[in-house]
């Protein structure tokens, strides 16, 4: 049967209707309709389709013709249906204008002077060249960049006077601005050369913490110190910081960077009257001028030291002052007694170099520490998920991330293997580490303190778990709240992660199995 | 450097976390929401040579942005195809679209072919036309070899008519045959009686009028018309109202004149009138007689014909004159007439994407409010596929202006560079053809080029400019 209806001088646009025609055909009971206007078009069509009579035949196009076949057909609803159709608005794009390219965006945000490029490994050399030719620096967070690109951008970037932090490169302040993976610091005379992502993290948010505050910190990706690319722009971070009027210490903080490009480093520190910290984690500077901290805490110290005026004394080794509510004998005693099970640390890490750091500083104490990236190679564990002895696992590395996010954002790996060691009658302590800031999660102590949890409720055995604050006051996860979600599940929380280890090596010891 | 002492300005590039928190920081920051250029690797792989070729790309472009621009297209007069078009001879038939054989055309290329011997006189039915064809006498080639261009099928045969369209400034000439309307045309593969019937009388009626209308009239200038009627909401392609009602405006004076009845008279502006799309045979040889003044200026990459066959899609680029690249012709997504579906439908056809090349028609789309419909509904998307557009084009067009966007010109001289680059396609509005010869057409819509044409012409490009 065919129903319908003739709206006359009623105009739409053709297209409208036909859209309006799709949504009517989808009704239940609907074999065909038409929605238009009464033009000779239409009317074909009509007639082709059996459904035109003598009165739609006598239509104009500037009627409305609603024409619809099927079976019992309710027009009333359907005529509805067309004029909500018809009144209904354009919705009104209320999101926020994203550019198609960089010249694009570079042409809407005059002076654009920073590019921060986080796309895939392959295109982002691409992309970093077309920023540099804009006169743009670059913060570069993308890994997977071919060495010959990063040597090849950092070269031409230096013949146009410009930076490129990276790839690989996940923090970087300038000009108080935190970019990427970066803790919300404050402003002040300290300039910072990193080519190690937590590291950087680490030393200035402890500066920050100290009441001290930062310059700029130039974040170089880790390659940058090695051989192939000789410290293209270490060193020139270095000499920026040299000229830059507002920076009156500079910290260098890399794992150790390749000879050459530390006794470059070093000829240009000792060249210039600033003062400076120098870091390099498992590495040695053999040269009797040049102020080294002992571990990133220690650097950072020192930093603030001299900020404040003090004298400093090199071979001092400092720790954060976080002993006043802590009676850090008692503490160990009281956790030494709760552990009636287990031999062996086990820490599980989202920053590289604080992993590294802390096999460092275990290994001098204790012996060896087994890791899939272990400091000796006799310590290399063979299945990454199955700790052996003493263990330290940065679970950042790209083997635990295929296909998932970094575990200082995405903290399922991280949980479910904190559960794994300490339900294992091996463990003793466990160590992890909580990033603050920027890019990071925005509850990390939640969800360790959420698997803490479980793990006791699953297992009738005490492990002593250990974690170590990275961020400031400042960062928006805030500090405190973090540090209480933390020890309401019983952790024992460091406002450093050298502090965290000591703390481990004393309850080790204390343990004596 | 100064870096240390100004204000940053950032544009992030990637993850869109890494905005959202400087924008929290108060930072000044854009996103940049990133594709990778077209092809993945191979492109980077292209684009890396860039900086090793041996032309100056960017002068070369703007001189080729600087033609298309700069022409001005004109309506000179009309002929018969046979008399007036380069090449044109009695056993030759042209078609939309680049060169392709009779076995793999499809449907509605075959059906408005054997329209065409039908109404040539070549056959009487469809049988004897395929016999003829096969028979090897009949010879077949692209518009685009002969300065032209067809809508959808484009089938254009000898004793056509056709307006001829110069170029004042460079001296380029362009031809298309008259527009037949809507339904059941041979340009959309419809070859019926009614569509043969329909034909001879735009010979014998429609084209001797018009031409005596235009040699009273004199030249009119189609550049003037196509700017007007963009700020009056047409986009030249798809939609052609204000076009065609300018152009009625222009030509009717001059058809009262005329030494004809008055029924002939009356029934030509009746023709015109009853049909929007009257202006679109001019539009596209307009497009066309200004993207022929860039071809062959050498190191451009600036595309210079992009058009379908039904079967494939090609494009020709300035600077590699003579060459075709060429992929599989898209669907189209699209809106369909009563009684019809996507099932129906015939791949993207015909070489009306000259009006995209040169600068209007889906680039336009902005000022086209009345057709954005098609595009999935809002004007917001409209605009954006305007705003696209010009990521992807070299200029901003000094004629077509767009007053929705405070009069910006529209988006012209599209580069095969940026848009491989970019991994953003040139947006297309067409018709839709049914894909059965002999029914014509179905619905319209809105397409895509297949992008490996413009991976394969900058790779060509790239072996062409270098040492």
């Amino acid at each position: 049967m065919v129903y319908k209806m003739i709206k006359p001088n009623a105009y739409y646009d053709s297209v409208t209707l036909m859209l309006i025609t799709e949504d009517i055909k989808k009704k239940d009971n609907v074999e065909e309709a038409l929605v238009g206007m009464g033009t000779e078009t239409n009317k074909e069509f009509l007639k082709e389709l059996g459904m035109l009579d003598s009165e739609l035949e006598s239509t104009t196009p500037n009627d409305l013709l609603i024409v619809v076949k099927g079976e019992n057909i309710n027009m009333e609803e359907i005529e509805a249906e067309v004029e909500k159709l018809l009144k209904a608005e354009t919705q009104e794009d209320e999101g926020e204008k994203f550019y198609p390219s960089l010249e694009s965006a570079v042409k809407r945000l005059d002076g654009a002077n920073m590019a921060v490029i986080s796309i895939a490994g392959e295109y982002a050399g691409l992309e970093t060249k077309k920023a540099l030719d804009m006169g743009l620096n670059v913060m570069l967070f993308s890994d997977n960049v071919p060495i010959e690109t990063e040597i090849d951008l950092k070269k031409y970037a230096l013949e146009k006077g410009l930076l490129v932090m990276g790839p690989d490169c996940g923090t970087a302040i300038i000009n108080g601005v935190p970019m990427a993976f970066s803790n919300v610091v404050k402003r002040g005379k300290i300039g910072i050369v990193a080519a190690s992502g937590t590291g950087a993290q680490e030393v200035s948010s402890i500066i920050s913490n100290l009441g001290c505050g930062i310059s700029q910190l130039i974040g170089t990706g880790g390659r940058d110190v090695k051989k192939d690319v000789g410290g293209l722009m270490f060193l020139e971070g270095i000499k920026r910081l040299i000229e830059d009027d507002e920076t009156e210490i500079i910290v260098l903080v890399s794992k150790p960077p390749y000879p050459e490009v530390v006794s470059k480093a070093v000829e240009l520190l000792k060249k210039t009257n600033k003062k400076h910290v120098v870091h390099f984690v498992n590495g040695i500077v053999e040269d009797s001028e040049i102020t080294v901290g002992h571990t990133l805490e220690d650097a950072a110290i020192k930093a603030a030291l001299l900020c404040q005026g003090k004298e400093i004394d090199k071979d001092e080794y400092t720790y954060f002052d976080f002993l006043e509510s802590f009676d850090f004998d008692v503490k160990v005693k009281e956790e030494v007694a709760k552990i009636k099970e287990g031999k062996y640390i086990r820490g599980l890490y989202s920053g590289g170099t604080l992993a590294d750091e802390t096999m460092v500083l275990l290994s001098k104490e204790i012996g060896g520490i087994y890791s899939p990236k272990p400091l000796n190679p006799e310590y290399l564990l063979e299945n990454i998920n199955e700790s052996k002895e003493h263990t330290v696992v940065d679970m950042g590395e790209d083997e635990f991330t295929v296909g998932r996010p970094h575990p200082m954002i995405d903290f399922t790996m991280r949980k479910s293997r904190l559960i794994k060691e300490y339900i294992d009658k091996d463990t003793a302590i466990i160590m992890v580490d909580v990033v603050l800031g920027w890019g990071s999660h925005m509850d990390p102590a939640g969800e360790i303190a959420e698997a803490v949890k479980t793990a006791r409720e699953t297992s009738d055995k005490y492990r002593c778990v250990i974690a170590n604050i990275c961020g400031t006051y400042e960062d928006p996860q805030k500090y405190y709240e973090q540090k209480k979600k933390l020890e309401d599940a019983g952790v024992i929380v460091f406002p450093s992660n050298a502090s965290a280890v000591k703390f481990a090596v004393n309850v080790w010891k204390e343990l004596g199995r | 450097m100064s870096l240390f002492k100004e204000e940053l300005k950032i544009v992030n590039i990637g993850l869109k976390s890494f905005y959202e928190d400087l924008k929290k920081q108060g930072a000044n920051v854009v996103h940049v929401d990133w594709k990778p250029p077209l092809g993945g690797a191979k492109a980077v792989e292209i684009l890396s040579e860039f900086s090793k070729l041996n032309v100056d790309i960017e002068k070369a472009n703007a001189e080729a942005v600087e033609r298309i621009m700069n022409s001005q297209p004109t309506l000179v007069g009309m002929g018969i195809a046979r008399d007036v078009v380069p090449g044109m001879k009695d056993n030759l038939i042209l078609h939309a679209g680049p060169p392709i054989t009779w076995d793999r055309m499809c449907g509605p290329l075959k059906g408005a072919i054997i329209g065409g011997l039908i109404y040539e006189g070549k056959a009487k039915d469809e049988k004897e036309a395929i016999e003829l064809i096969e028979s090897g006498e009949i010879e077949f080639d692209p518009w685009h070899h002969h300065d032209g261009v067809g809508p959808m099928a484009g089938v254009a045969t000898a004793s056509m008519p056709v307006f001829i369209i110069e170029n004042k400034t460079y001296g380029t000439k362009a031809y298309c045959t008259m527009n037949e309307g809507l339904g059941k045309v041979l340009r959309y593969g419809a070859n019926g009686p009614d569509v043969i019937e329909k034909l001879k009388w735009m010979e014998e009626v429609l084209y001797p009028v018009l031409k005596e209308a235009i040699e009273i009239k004199g030249e009119i200038n189609l550049k003037n018309l196509i700017a007007q009627a963009v700020q009056m909401g047409d986009e030249c392609h798809n939609r052609n109202r204000a076009a065609t009602s300018l152009f009625i405006r222009e030509i009717a004076p001059a058809i009262l004149d005329t030494h004809f009845s008055n029924k002939e008279k009356k029934a030509v502006i009746e023709f015109i009138n009853a049909n929007d799309h009257f202006f679109l045979n001019l539009s596209m040889p307009a497009a066309k007689s200004a993207t022929l003044a860039a071809e062959g200026i050498k190191g451009s990459t600036v595309v210079t014909v992009m058009a379908r066959n039904g079967t494939d899609f090609g494009i020709r680029v300035a600077g590699l004159p003579g060459k075709w690249f060429v992929g599989t012709a898209q669907e189209v997504e699209g809106l369909y007439f009563p009684g019809f579906t996507k099932e129906d439908a015939n791949p993207d056809i015909g070489d009306s994407t000259i009006t995209e090349t040169g600068g209007f028609g889906g680039f336009a789309m902005a000022g086209a409010p009345a057709i954005v419909k098609f595009v999935g509904g809002t004007v917001q998307e409209a605009i954006d596929t305007t705003l696209k557009m010009y990521e992807i084009t070299d200029a901003e067009n000094n004629t077509y202006k767009i007053p929705f966007l405070n009069f910006r010109g529209t988006p012209t001289g599209l580069d095969i560079k940026k848009v491989v680059e970019k991994g953003i396609l040139p947006r297309i509005n067409t018709g839709i053809a049914h894909k059965d010869p002999g029914i014509g057409q179905v619905g319209a819509g809105l397409t895509y080029p297949p992008m490996n044409i413009f991976i394969d012409a900058l790779e060509a490009f790239v072996k062409e400019y270098s040492d």
